[in-house]
């Protein structure tokens, strides 16, 4: 088992590993923001326990940060390795030819979608961590005792470039996600007669779950 | 038909090499992509010049010998088949088309369009094999029945030719499409169980080592592989290795 | 010095046994001390050297290729023969040892053979232990079928690549032996002399094909795995790079060459199709398990066929000639190759050739996918009489079985052969002939073995389908590691042999002045152009059917171009780099003193016998008018030649064959 990292196989492996701790991750944070689209309520509510549950905030959060970190770093890591393992490039490439434009270009959605995070840092998560543990503010409410989150999010989506942008990032994602989905689960081996009807789903996720991500930030935009 | 081609030129392993223009006509639809080059090669040696050099032996699929990039793409456009036979009807009048070697750190150039293939021989040097003595004292051929699905499976596995066209047309210069179908093909057979955790660990560190790159799963291998040989041999090789990490 | 074959005593089927149990062993201790140089690694050289790795030798295996798999027995596509019996249709050994004898029409040695048929059910326990993926049947075991000249169902197979699969299992034995450190590998290495020391064999000259280094080797025996000789035809199914190189040289320096003129025509390869053509592509013989072969019974089809104005599937059954099943009711399309491959130029000689050139007859399975689609639909309750329902069925049933020759047929010619017959035409694949060996595989040349196609011994003189396969792995696996043992057992005391004795010096000097001849000749001609002429001459007039005014004049027109090759040849590039024209010109060298010693062997043996088909030796009449007449009386012998300096002046010795446990008869088919 030790030194798994330092093999082809097994760095792959944790990248998948990586990738599905991820893509459970927007999972459960896509139906968490769809609430916000049905019922503000209910989304005030569950924003607030995600907020302050203690296994949450100082068990998962953790682990999510660094699955983050990990997936990131280690692409990037790998990106470098397999560039070396060309040295003089092709004169002509036809890679259209034989694989897709998400399969080969994972490094560039991936690092839109790192720019993407960024700015969703700045925009959420910073001003979370500030307002809980900064500033230490748990309440989770505004001055008027109503709970802040639907508020926020509503006023966040007001300006229009940002909402551009969440398009953006979230087409990134998809076309991450295309090739990403199925890929992870060839990584780690289950490619046979009994995944094929994987791949269909693989695809429905990857468009279906930005894409909703992009409704709701549209819903708002458009409707306060 | 008149084409120009645009071949890569290395005098030598140490030589930079450059593409160099060259023409040719009166090429039929009917002969083999080697055939037009013996062509090209007769016209340079009557001038006095090289011939270029490339790998070939026994131009009907099957050695895994004959190589090259052609247009962009590993043993040219055609699908299912080795360079050698690729025939010119692929092609047009007035076409231009470039001829690369495969490349990749781990294949590197000895001439012209040849390069040294060794790599592959390494790994499987390392466990491409079942360790059973020659002796012919082995249990009769039908004692161990095998699944016919399985044998297909393996046997589907085990027609790979060992061109390399998977590292060349890999983005990442990745060998596990090789290394896959080889630690496949005795995966799926009783007689490959015993030394399977052996086999796989080593075979891949070996890969590792050759300097081939990682795989990000495009499936350009699969596409471009004169033989079929499929991505869920990977798959395969990729659980084998989990597998055997975790028994240590 | 005469020939003794050193075959051993008492029945034939004791025979090979008692040898084992009499000759003499090398300790495992001593064989450490003791190295064997194995040239080739195809199934012959592959499995010699891995077995001898594994038995404690030392061995150094060279190739010329870039890796030992690439060898041409790669491309064997149909199968390999073993009396197993496991379809219960009565065969045994000696059924195999009879057929092969028969195929070979009664030129081989019996011992041989009987030997070759003993082994040959260790072979598939052998390669299945070693996890070749032969096919199988559903209930898991393995599956068999029919070739040529046989009655009864004892085929191996992988689909069509069998040569492959059985390749890389020897590959991989070899892969365990060098990851072992036993074999040493030396790839892109060719052999250019074999090196004599006091009348043994001790190494070889090899030249790195991609340095141009000439490098020493010795060893305390030298095996020669070197495959067959048919590209002296220029045109065939070999690889571009297969020769007689090794076994040449192996002649010059005292090896007798036997039977030079047993060459096979294959009867089912893709037709030439211009000029520029390279080589041939071999469609396997499996297919005339299914496939029927026929041409047009009336010769106006004949021409608007050729002009296109017609589809051979429109022709009507009863205007076609199957020719093989009316003349041979028994076999039919079936018979042995060189039988099949005769009927074809009969008929195309006639004037009933199918394609542009009149070289070419149809390959049909239109009545086989029709007889596989009725089973299939009959096993799945469809409808028997939906003719579109049998033809998907029965083109599925075909693809799984030939799939692969398929796919290659079209992407060569560009027809769906699904849709409408083959063409196919006969091409030189296979030469039973090749350095005398006697029964412990070992020429003339003390220390010297010849295993494979590059030795004589098994095949007499027309070799069976899925029968080279079967020899290769049998004399590499479990012949020669044996008998090796008991020459080796004489040198436990040698000690390492030295490559700086005079014999190597001499040896290397000869290479390197060849070498330095051909880079400085100022010629006018490529080396290619030397070797297609040769190829003409030698299918024109030494090829599927021969006589002595075609032979003399080859024999003369060899001599001739041989004379200008060697003052007008030209090689571009230096000695000292990778340069393919250069390896290619001493290959051709060889061949054109080879040619004329084939031709000369073919004009010696006044008698038609397999794959030798002499026009001025043929039944008359009666029921086998047309067919080859053998002469028993006056050549029942393997003629082995002499290195003489030219190959016109070759010297003949001749082992007598003897038939003690088959009746020597006329070969029919009928």
């Amino acid at each position: 088992m030790s030194g798994i990292l330092n093999s082809s196989i097994g760095r792959k492996v944790a990248m998948a590993l990586s990738a599905f701790f991820l893509m459970i991750f927007i999972l459960q944070h896509f139906a968490i923001n769809i609430l916000s689209v049905f019922s503000p309520d209910t989304f005030n509510e569950v924003s607030h326990f995600m907020g302050t549950f203690w296994l949450i905030q100082f068990v998962l959060q953790p682990v999510l940060i660094f699955g983050v970190v990990f997936h990131f770093i280690m692409g990037f890591v790998l990106e470098i390795k397999n560039k070396k393992a060309r040295q003089i490039s092709y004169a002509k490439n036809n890679g259209s030819a034989n694989s897709t434009w998400m399969s080969r270009n994972m490094i560039w959605s991936g690092g839109f979608i790192l720019v993407f995070l960024i700015i969703h840092f700045i925009d959420f998560w910073f001003p979370e961590i500030n307002t809980k543990y900064i500033v230490g503010d748990m309440s989770g409410t505004l001055p008027n005792g109503e709970f802040r989150y639907y508020e926020e999010l509503v006023h966040k989506f007001e300006p229009i470039w940002r909402v551009a942008l969440y398009c953006l990032g979230f087409v990134f994602l998809a076309l991450h996600l295309l090739h990403g989905f199925n890929s992870a689960f060839q990584s780690v081996g289950a490619n046979n007669k009994y995944t094929k009807g994987l791949k269909g789903f693989g695809k429905a996720y990857a468009i279906l779950i930005p894409l909703g991500f992009i409704f709701i930030a549209l819903f708002h935009h458009f409707n306060h | 038909m008149n084409l120009t081609l645009k071949i890569w030129r290395q005098k030598n392993a140490n030589d930079k090499g450059k593409m160099v223009d060259y023409q040719v006509s009166d090429i039929s639809p009917d002969m083999s992509f080697l055939e037009m080059l013996d062509v090209l090669n007769e016209q340079l040696i009557n001038k006095g010049e090289e011939p270029v050099a490339f790998d070939h032996d026994c131009r009907e699929g099957i050695c895994g010998m004959c190589s090259l990039y052609i247009n962009g793409e590993a043993h040219g456009p055609d699908r299912g088949v080795t360079t050698c036979q690729l025939h010119m009807r692929m092609f047009k009048d007035g076409d231009t088309i470039f001829i690369e070697p495969f490349r990749a750190k781990a294949f590197p150039v000895i001439k012209d369009l040849v390069v040294d293939r060794s790599a592959f021989d390494r790994i499987q040097h390392a466990g491409g094999f079942i360790s059973v003595n020659t002796s012919g004292n082995t249990i009769d051929a039908n004692a161990i029945p095998v699944n016919k699905h399985d044998a297909d499976d393996a046997f589907s596995a085990a027609t790979c030719i060992g061109c390399g066209a998977c590292v060349a047309s890999c983005k990442n210069s990745s060998a596990m499409l090789f290394v896959g179908a080889k630690v496949s093909q005795f995966a799926l057979l009783p007689q490959g169980q015993v030394e399977a955790t052996d086999r796989v660990m080593n075979m891949v560190k070996q890969m590792d080592e050759e300097g081939f790159g990682n795989c990000t799963n495009t499936g350009a291998c699969e596409v471009e592989c004169p033989k079929g040989i499929s991505l869920e041999n990977i798959a395969r090789m990729n659980s084998e290795y989990l597998k055997a990490s975790l028994k240590g | 010095m005469s020939l003794d074959s050193k075959v051993p005593k008492g029945p034939i089927a004791d025979k090979w046994t008692n040898h084992k149990n009499n000759i003499n062993l090398v300790n495992p201790a001593n064989k450490r001390l003791i190295d064997v140089i194995v040239v080739g690694t195809g199934l012959a050289g592959g499995s010699a050297a891995a077995t001898l790795a594994e038995l404690g030798y030392n061995v150094k295996a060279f190739c010329f290729q870039d890796s030992p798999r690439r060898a041409h027995s790669i491309a064997a596509q149909g199968g390999i023969n073993a009396a197993k019996n496991y379809q219960g249709d009565g065969d045994s050994n000696y059924r195999l040892f009879y057929d092969t004898v028969k195929g070979g029409d009664y030129r081989s040695r019996e011992a041989n053979v009987y030997r070759l048929a003993e082994v040959s059910a260790n072979i598939i326990d052998q390669c299945v232990a070693q996890g070749v993926p032969f096919a199988r049947e559903y209930g898991g075991l393995l599956d068999n079928r029919s070739f040529g000249g046989v009655l009864v169902s004892r085929t191996f197979y992988a689909a069509g690549q069998t040569g492959q699969q059985l390749l890389l299992g020897a590959y991989s034995a070899m892969n365990r032996q060098i990851g072992r450190g036993k074999i040493k590998m030396y790839n892109r290495h060719e052999m250019l002399d074999v090196v004599v020391v006091d009348g043994k064999a001790r190494g070889i000259i090899t030249r790195n094909l991609v340095t141009g280094e000439i490098e020493r080797h010795s060893a305390h025996a030298v095996v020669l795995g070197s495959g067959g000789y048919g590209n002296v035809f220029f045109l065939s199914t070999n690889a571009m790079g297969s020769n007689v190189t090794a076994a040449w040289k192996a002649h010059k320096r005292g090896a007798y060459f036997a039977n030079p003129c047993y060459t096979q025509i294959h009867p089912t390869c893709i037709p030439v199709s211009g000029d520029h053509q390279s080589k041939l592509t071999l469609m396997s013989e499996s297919l005339r398990n299914d496939g029927r072969i026929w041409v047009p019974k009336n010769i106006e089809d004949v021409k608007a066929i050729r002009e296109g104005r017609l589809k051979p599937t429109e022709i009507a059954e009863e205007n076609r000639d199957y020719y093989l099943e009316r003349r041979y009711p028994a076999f039919g399309n079936l018979v042995p190759r060189d039988v099949a491959s005769r009927a074809a130029k009969e008929r195309c000689d006639a004037g009933y050739g199918v394609n542009a050139t009149g070289e070419a007859v149809y390959l049909d399975f239109a009545s086989a996918i029709t007889r596989y689609g009725k089973e299939q639909a009959h096993v799945k309750g469809l409808d028997e009489n939906d003719a579109a329902l049998v033809k998907k069925l029965g083109q599925e049933v075909i693809k799984t079985k030939y799939g692969n020759l398929f796919q290659m047929y079209e992407k060569i010619v560009d027809q769906n052969p699904y849709e409408t017959p083959m063409m196919i035409y006969p091409a030189v694949h296979y030469t039973m002939g090749g350095l005398w060996v006697d029964y412990n595989l070992q020429t003339t040349v003390p220390g010297l073995y010849a295993i494979g196609e590059a030795n004589f011994s098994d095949h007499g003189a027309n070799r069976l389908g899925a029968s080279a396969l079967m020899q290769g792995l049998a004399d590499g696996y479990f012949v020669l590691p044996y008998t090796i043992g008991d020459y080796l057992a004489d040198d436990i005391r040698t000690g390492p042999i030295s490559t700086e004795s005079k014999e190597f010096e001499e040896a290397e000097k000869n290479v390197r002045e060849r070498i330095e001849f051909f880079v400085n000749n100022e010629g006018k001609h490529s080396v290619d152009y030397f070797h297609k002429k040769l190829g003409k001459i030698m299918w024109n007039k030494v090829g599927m059917a021969r006589n002595v005014k075609g032979l003399t004049e080859a024999i003369s027109e060899i001599k001739a171009l041989r004379e200008e090759f060697w003052k007008e040849v030209k090689v571009p590039g230096t000695a000292n780099e990778f340069n393919e024209e250069l390896a290619k010109a001493g290959r051709v060298a060889d061949f054109l003193e080879l040619g004329e010693l084939f031709a000369k062997d073919a004009l010696h043996r006044e008698e038609s016998c397999g794959g030798h088909f002499r026009e001025d030796f043929v039944e008359e009449s009666g029921e086998q008018k047309g067919e080859a007449k053998r002469d028993d009386e006056n050549f029942a012998y393997v003629a082995a030649w002499e290195y003489k300096g030219q190959p016109s002046e070759a010297q003949l010795h001749k082992e007598e064959l003897e038939f003690n446990d088959i009746e020597l008869k006329q070969r029919s088919y009928k």
